[in-house]
């Protein structure tokens, strides 16, 4: 029974309280670019999930607070949770610094193409 | 050969108090090369190894295995083996495993308890009602020994089911697949692994992947914790962790890994025969031979690779049946554990090829692989050997996602397990 | 004698001025208020408790409390009864039925003993060998004896009559355990101005202190302890729990708590308090002080009744005044057990130390020698002998010994009628264990000892391998102090107690055969797991101890182990050369002891098991002889049938009032979301696979959503109420799901539209009004606005009053009549709809139910999602392409559409069907086939999603979704049925009544 901070309202409670959503950061295509999303963007977007064994970004929603979304940065093997943040946000640059893999690449990817915009 | 197994060995080797038994399967190092090599010793990594050997005549080949053989998913399920499902590819792939199921025992010599008690599934909601009764519908069309049965009849069946027709979710009757039922987890891995070991599989416990070698768009070899293995052909079998070793070849996975919980009770006189599931209510119960109630449920709702669920969902799939069978109320809970299921987009498998040539997949079993082993390895094997899937493979091609061919079970009511 | 065993003075834990009769196997026993099941049967002279699990052997007592695995009893009649209880922790009352287990026909005479006799033939996983000719014999024949004779006690008789619940707490310390360590750090805590929980298995406070000799502050350990207790009794911020083992400790220190509240005293579930609770606490800090279990020696027949753990030999004589026999033999290879030595022989019971160690010169030993009992260093005992059955232990052999030894040469024969043995101690970190705590092996101890973990938990005293009773108590103390309030560490106070010198592991003594040469050295008792089956695992390659876990079941009956499971990977280390360290341990798994379902399930049974929702009229539905169905959480009106009426009956009666009369619907459990916002009407774009933003101001539409895989997940009308406002109807099942799903996208996609998404589902009765008269009952209600078709045309709003009450009047139809839906707030319901009722009374209205709505769409054609769709259903499947944009850039879906299976030309479409015989009503579900065969397999062309009789049409009619079948019209298919019949029909499409839609229109 995870215990789970919601960063909006900063309610705290068991993990039942809470919703859990699924991986956090998945863009999604055709919001941005309707007409022109190939098969495999589409695909991406829906299926394909960063899995990692260790620190994972997810979604939650605080459900029997204030029903926002929010997400949460977590380690899935021993499920600490290392950051709450908005759905808007980025994790914190500590938690950014500790990702690896697929999501070290996310973040790399994610920041620079921020810094040109 | 390895000596067969019997009542008369078992009575010969009895004579001198079982010290002249021979070692089940070797423990051998791995050579530097093999014709094709399995990652993964759970239950489809074994039986793909066995049937390879055995359909394919590829006996030149390793299964290489980090911890200990059928130590994940397969020795931590509920058992249950079933094909009842309504969509055709799932229905081909899952009889062909139950009917292998059927003689198992015998092909392996090694008594893997197949033990067709029947299962049920519960009708509770019309809208369940009305999805089974489809099922009925496709399933005996497809040549499936499955039926309807009447809420008296459930009640004949299992004496203890609670039968009061005010109760929350009454009891409207229940689809019954009677040559469905359970296996001996461990039995299974236990007698693949004899059985591919005796036609010179090379199982190589302890030895974990740590890398792909590819040549271009060719595999050629596997890293270990045990040195390098050079082979052509992959196939990686390994259940939750899919996602870890296929990125080790660059290939991304449909794949999230949660955590699916079980429980035991202590061990009681036999109240039930048969496997009854409870899909509007998320539970389901049957007694093994040792006579502990066999539970289950859902999976915990986020990622998961600790082995180690969460209280809830287990607490919810308890509640209901203590109301689906008020008797266990006064029973205990022995043993809780949790196994690391690798959940696709649709909850239907892959047994695929990739883009990487030589390297093959066979993953997303879910909450349901056990009762597909001997299917999964059977196909696998032979998409393996071809370098093509298996007519019964096809439909469960990692392609399915890109092109919208999804297959997805749920509409039938039934969660897959 | 009546009572032979009971010793004339002496027993801390019974009261014997109170004497408590209770039955055993039927026969009347008669202890006194404290004693256990174990301790008041052992006190009549009964030793024999139950039957093991495969060979049926006699069993006695071994332990003292929650880690006995062998005298397993039943106890309470009928719905009452609870199987496998530890005898050891069962206080007894008046009036208490408890049986044995696992025998039949009695306990001391046991068919399934011939198993023992045949014990050579079933070796550890002898199973998995045989069985297996002929194939059909497991299923018949052999699988149902092993079922038979598998299992332990029987399971109750019925529904459980009593009650269970569970409480929610916070604490800042939750001590686990409450003996000497527990204690002293709960009092630490407790100083320190910490809000503490303090929980233990046991009645009594003080966990093993009082059989362990030594004192603190010059008062005796049980002073000691119960001083301490009661501080922490009368302490405001302590909560002190007894009989409440700790289950479970979870991810973030959630911890479960398991309270037998009632068990011990039936008569206070009279007083409404329930049987058992569950705790779930969530502590800020978790002390463990779980202590220690005592380990037993493999020796050949060390399962014999009278062969118990030292610990349990010396607690049944202090607690309960019971001799466990007259004459015994304490086997050990530490210096504790000699403290069982010392309490026998203070009894006046003849006892004598075998101690496998090659010298015993500490404090206890020496202290043994001085007072006159006999100690054999050096030796073991080879071998227990009893009388016939096993039942009675006679005398035991002692041979002597030096570690690592095979077997036994030359034994002597010493006359003793128990046997009291001791491996040495186990811290017990089952608890450290559960959430991921890393352990090591600490040579010392022979024994696992906690190392490290990542929440917030100490391990403190014996449950820490920390065993000097100084030491405890500083661990305990600086443990409680640091880690509450202050943080102000608090004095340690003096203890004495007598130095004890290292033992020896021994795990297992040999005998005069080796012990894989038929000797059973029994490891894992209840599961009848011997050395030499660990022994066979490992050579026949079950190498990993997981392997030789399951292969042998070893650790795997219901003590999960606790007292075999460093035996055991000592005899497969020294059987596989290797270290314990190196072999391993099996993972430890919740719960720590069995605990109730019952206690799982809490208040969530029967009436409570899930909340039931109903509408405002639910009331009138009962009254008026409606059938339910359940539809989500809801329960609907399914039909009304009256005056002996079959549903078939009275659902064509209800269909055919709205054909030609009018018809009244209790539509409240629709879906009712109000969307408000400037961009309200651009957020409905993205969620609707049709155009809103073009919806004007008081007309309605109905939508079509998608999910993003394309496929269909809900439909309904939703009316523009303003400018910004919008009110959305979904499917009775998706209104809470739809409304998460909006938010969901809002919060997550869509931040920037400025838009408020609120359920108001409940918050509104609304009822259908349906039929040619809808328009005479509406007008009898008095509307303050104009409601003609001109005003109010089909497919419009308007909110006004009728009559009294406030209403939203939504000119919609999902029966293809005129239509009305009326919704009013909900406390206005049910006078409202028995205002409806009466004005309709002339015009003949009848109230319908759903089962009469699902017919009367099906004739219209109008497809129910989830229905005629199942998750894999596109808009286009179901022949509504028109509601799919082509204008919009994006919404919810779209993309979806594109993939290739998607838009594939084979795809099953909804079509209409008409049997050729219009008797033939097609089953729900059936299949149409391309080609009917003999027999199956028959290739499958698609499936009947909807199939009633219509009434109005006087025939059947049905819905399909068919391969290609827009392009089939006219075409006849067949469907086999079971039994061989088949039904053919031809294909048409969807409408089958009023095409023109000329009724709507009125």
């Amino acid at each position: 029974m995870l215990a789970v901070k919601c960063p909006v309202c900063g309610a705290e409670g068991d993990e039942t309280d809470f919703h859990a959503g699924g991986q956090a950061h998945i863009r999604r295509p055709a919001t941005h670019d309707p007409a022109h999303v190939t098969d495999e963007e589409q695909r991406n977007y829906l299926f394909i999930r960063i899995n990692p064994k260790g620190l994972h970004f997810e979604r939650w929603r605080c459900d029997r607070g204030c029903g926002k979304w929010f997400h949460a940065a977590r380690d899935t093997v021993t499920m600490e949770f290392k950051a709450f943040y908005g759905v808007t946000e980025l994790p914190p640059a500590d938690v950014i610094a500790q990702a690896k893999g697929q999501w070290a690449e996310y973040f790399a990817n994610r920041l620079t193409s921020e810094s040109k915009a | 050969m390895k000596p067969r197994y019997s009542v008369f060995s078992l009575a010969r080797n009895a004579m001198n108090y079982h010290k002249d038994w021979e070692r089940a399967w070797r423990s051998p190092t791995p050579k530097p090369e093999y014709d094709a090599v399995i990652v993964g010793a759970g239950g489809h990594g074994l039986a793909t190894a066995y049937y390879l050997a055995k359909n394919h005549k590829m006996t030149n080949i390793a299964v290489v295995e980090k911890g200990w053989l059928g130590g994940g998913n397969t020795g931590r399920n509920t058992t249950i083996i079933r094909s009842n499902y309504l969509q055709d590819p799932s229905i081909a792939i899952y009889e062909l495993a139950r009917s292998l199921y059927e003689d198992l025992s015998q092909d392996l010599n090694y008594n893997v308890m197949f033990s067709p008690r029947g299962v049920l599934m519960l009708c509770q909601t019309q809208h369940e009602f009305r999805a089974f009764q489809r099922t009925a519908h496709a399933n005996r069309l497809a040549g499936l020994d499955c039926r309807m049965v009447t809420p008296q009849e459930v009640k004949e069946i299992v004496p203890i089911i609670n039968d009061d027709p005010n109760c929350r979710y009454p009891i409207l009757g229940a689809y019954y697949q009677p040559r469905g039922g359970t296996g001996r987890h461990d039995a299974v891995a236990w007698g693949y692994a004899r059985g591919a070991d005796a036609m010179g599989v090379d199982i190589i416990q302890n030895c974990e992947v740590t890398g792909i070698q590819r040549d271009g768009g060719q595999v050629v070899g596997l890293e270990t914790t045990r040195g390098v293995i050079r082979t052509k052909k992959i196939g990686v079998v390994t259940a939750g962790n899919v996602s870890t070793v296929m990125d080790m070849a660059g290939v991304r996975m449909p794949i999230e890994s949660q955590c699916l919980q079980a429980l035991v009770s202590e061990p009681i006189k036999p109240v039930i025969d048969c496997v009854v599931m409870a899909n509007t209510v998320h539970g389901y119960m049957s007694q093994s031979d040792k006579g502990e109630l066999v539970i289950g449920g859902g999976t915990d709702p986020y990622n998961n690779y600790s082995q180690r669920g969460s209280f809830p969902a287990l607490e919810h799939t308890v509640a209901a049946l203590v109301e689906t069978f008020p008797i266990i109320s006064r029973l205990r809970m022995l043993r809780m554990w949790g196994g690391i299921v690798d959940m696709t987009g649709d909850r239907s498998p892959i047994i695929s090829k990739t883009p990487v040539d030589g390297l093959f997949v066979n993953c997303g079993w879910g909450t349901g692989g056990f009762k597909a082993i001997p299917g999964s390895g059977w196909v696998f094997a032979d998409t393996i050997a071809n370098d093509r899937p298996h007519p019964i493979a096809e439909p469960f091609g990692l392609n399915r996602f890109q092109e919208g061919r999804l297959i997805d079970e749920s509409v039938a009511a039934a969660v897959a397990h | 004698m009546s009572k032979p065993y009971r010793l004339s003075t002496g027993g801390r834990f019974v009261d014997r001025a109170k004497k408590v009769s209770f039955t055993f196997d039927g026969k009347t026993v008669t202890g006194f208020q404290g004693d256990t099941v174990a301790s008041a049967v052992l006190a009549s002279g009964q030793r024999v408790f139950g039957r093991s699990f495969k060979y049926h052997r006699p069993r006695g007592v071994v332990g003292l409390g929650s880690e006995e695995m062998n005298a397993l009893i039943g106890v309470g009649l009928g719905a009452r009864h609870e199987p496998n209880l530890r005898a050891t922790q069962i206080e007894i009352f008046n009036g208490m039925a408890a049986v044995s287990q696992n025998r039949w026909p009695s306990l001391t005479f046991d068919i399934g003993a011939v198993n023992n006799a045949f014990s050579r033939f079933l070796p550890g996983g002898f199973y998995y060998k045989t069985f297996m000719w002929p194939q059909s014999f497991w299923k018949h024949v052999y699988e149902p004896f092993i079922r038979r004779a598998a299992g332990l006690g029987k399971a109750p008789e019925g529904r459980d009559p009593d009650t269970y619940e569970q409480i929610h707490v916070h604490c800042d310390v939750l001590v686990i355990g409450g003996g000497v360590a527990g204690l002293a750090a709960a009092e630490a805590a407790a100083a320190n101005g910490a809000k503490v929980i303090i929980a233990d298995e046991n009645p009594h406070l003080g966990g093993l202190a009082d059989i362990s000799g030594g004192a603190i502050d010059g008062q005796s350990l049980p002073d000691w302890s119960a001083a301490t207790g009661a501080k922490l009794y009368a302490a405001e911020n302590v909560h002190v729990l007894n009989r409440t083992t700790v289950v479970g400790h979870w991810h973030h220190n959630f911890v479960m708590l398991f309270e037998r509240v009632a068990d011990h005293d039936p008569a206070l579930l009279s007083q409404g308090v329930p049987r058992h609770r569950l705790w779930k606490v969530r502590a800020h800090q978790v002390i463990l002080a779980t202590g220690s279990i005592e380990r037993p020696i493999a020796f050949a027949n060390n399962d014999r009744p009278g062969v118990m753990l030292a610990s349990a030999a010396r607690g049944m004589v202090e607690r309960y005044g019971v001799a466990p026999g007259s004459n015994g033999v304490v086997f050990t290879n530490n210096d504790d057990a000699y403290q069982t030595a010392l309490v026998l022989k203070d009894a006046g019971i003849g006892v004598r130390v075998v101690d496998s160690r090659g010298r015993a010169e500490g404090a206890l030993p020496n202290k043994a020698r001085e007072i006159g009992i006999q100690v054999d260093t050096g030796s073991v005992i080879s071998a227990v002998n009893t009388s016939w059955g096993g039942l009675n232990i006679t005398d035991v052999k002692i041979a002597s010994y030096r570690r690592g030894q095979g077997r036994v040469i030359k034994e002597t024969k010493a006359e003793a009628d128990f046997v009291a043995m001791s491996g040495g101690w186990n811290p017990a970190l089952h608890l450290w264990c559960h959430n991921g705590g890393r352990i090591h092996f600490d040579d010392k101890l022979q024994a696992f000892r906690p190392k490290e973990h990542h929440d917030r938990i100490v391990a403190i005293g014996a449950a820490n391998g920390t065993f000097g009773l100084s030491q405890i108590l500083t661990e305990a103390i600086h443990a409680g102090s640091k880690l509450a309030g202050s943080g102000k560490v608090h004095p340690v106070p003096a203890a004495v107690q007598a130095d004890e010198r290292p033992l020896e592991p021994i795990w297992f003594a040999p005998a005069t055969a080796k012990y894989n040469e038929g000797n059973k050295h029994f490891i894992d008792y209840q599961n009848d797991v011997t050395a030499a089956d660990l022994e066979l695992a490992q050579r026949e390659g079950y190498e990993s101890v997981e392997h030789t876990k399951r292969y042998t079941t070893f650790g795997m009956a219901t003590d999960q182990g606790k007292t075999s499971n460093i035996n055991g990977l000592g005899v497969i280390a020294e059987a596989s050369g290797k270290t314990i360290p190196e072999v391993g341990i099996t993972t430890f798994r919740p719960p720590y002891t069995p605990f109730s379902f019952g206690s799982v399930a809490g208040v969530l049974t029967k009436d409570l098991f899930l909340p039931i929702r109903r509408t405002a009229i639910y009331q009138w539905h009962v009254d008026h002889g409606a059938v339910f169905e359940p539809v989500g959480q809801w329960r609907r009106a399914y039909t009304y049938p009256r005056n002996g009426e079959t549903n078939h009956q009275s659902i064509d009666r209800e269909i055919l009032a709205v054909r030609n009369a009018v018809g009244l619907l209790d539509a409240s459990t629709l879906g009712k979301i109000e969307i408000k916002g400037p961009d309200a009407a651009e957020f409905l774009d993205r969620m609707y696979t049709n155009m809103f933003s073009t919806l004007k101001t008081a007309k309605c539409r109905y939508g079509l959503m998608m999910n993003e895989l394309g496929f269909l997940s809900d439909d309904g009308v939703t009316v523009r109420l303003s400018d910004d406002h919008f009110l959305m109807h979904t499917t009775s099942g998706g209104a809470d799901r739809i409304s998460a799903w909006l938010e969901e996208w809002l919060q997550t996609e869509w931040t920037q539209y400025r838009v408020f998404v609120t359920n108001v589902t409940e918050n509104w009765s609304q009822f259908a009004i349906a039929g040619p008269k809808a328009r005479e009952v509406l007008q009898k209600l008095d509307p303050t606005f104009d409601i003609s078709n001109a005003a109010l045309p089909h497919m419009s709003f308007v909110e006004g009053r009728l009559g009294a009450y406030p209403v939203r009047v939504y000119r919609i139809s999902f029966s293809g009549e005129l239509s009305y839906e009326v919704a009013t707030p909900a406390n206005y319901g049910l006078g409202l709809w028995t205002d409806i009722v009466a004005a309709g009374a002339e015009f003949g209205i009848e109230p319908y139910g759903t089962e009469a709505l699902h017919v009367l769409r099906a004739e219209k054609g109008y497809i129910v999602v989830g229905d005629e769709t199942d998750g894999t259903t596109t808009p286009i499947d179901v022949g509504l392409d028109g509601l799919v944009s082509k204008k919009k850039a994006d919404f919810l879906g779209k993309r979806s559409l594109e993939q290739e299976h998607l838009k594939a030309p084979n795809r099953k479409q909804l079509v209409g069907l008409l049997t050729e015989d219009p008797n033939d009503v097609l089953p729900d579900g059936a299949y149409a086939v391309r080609q009917v065969k003999d027999k199956p397999p028959m290739e499958m062309i698609g499936q009947v999603t909807s199939s009633y009789r219509s009434p109005t049409l006087g025939r059947s009619i049905a819905m399909a979704l068919i391969e290609n079948g827009r392009n089939r019209m006219g075409e006849t298919i067949s469907f086999p049925l079971p039994g061989g019949k088949v039904v053919r029909a031809r294909i048409t499409d969807t409408v089958f009544y009023d095409k023109e839609g000329a009724k709507l229109n009125v």
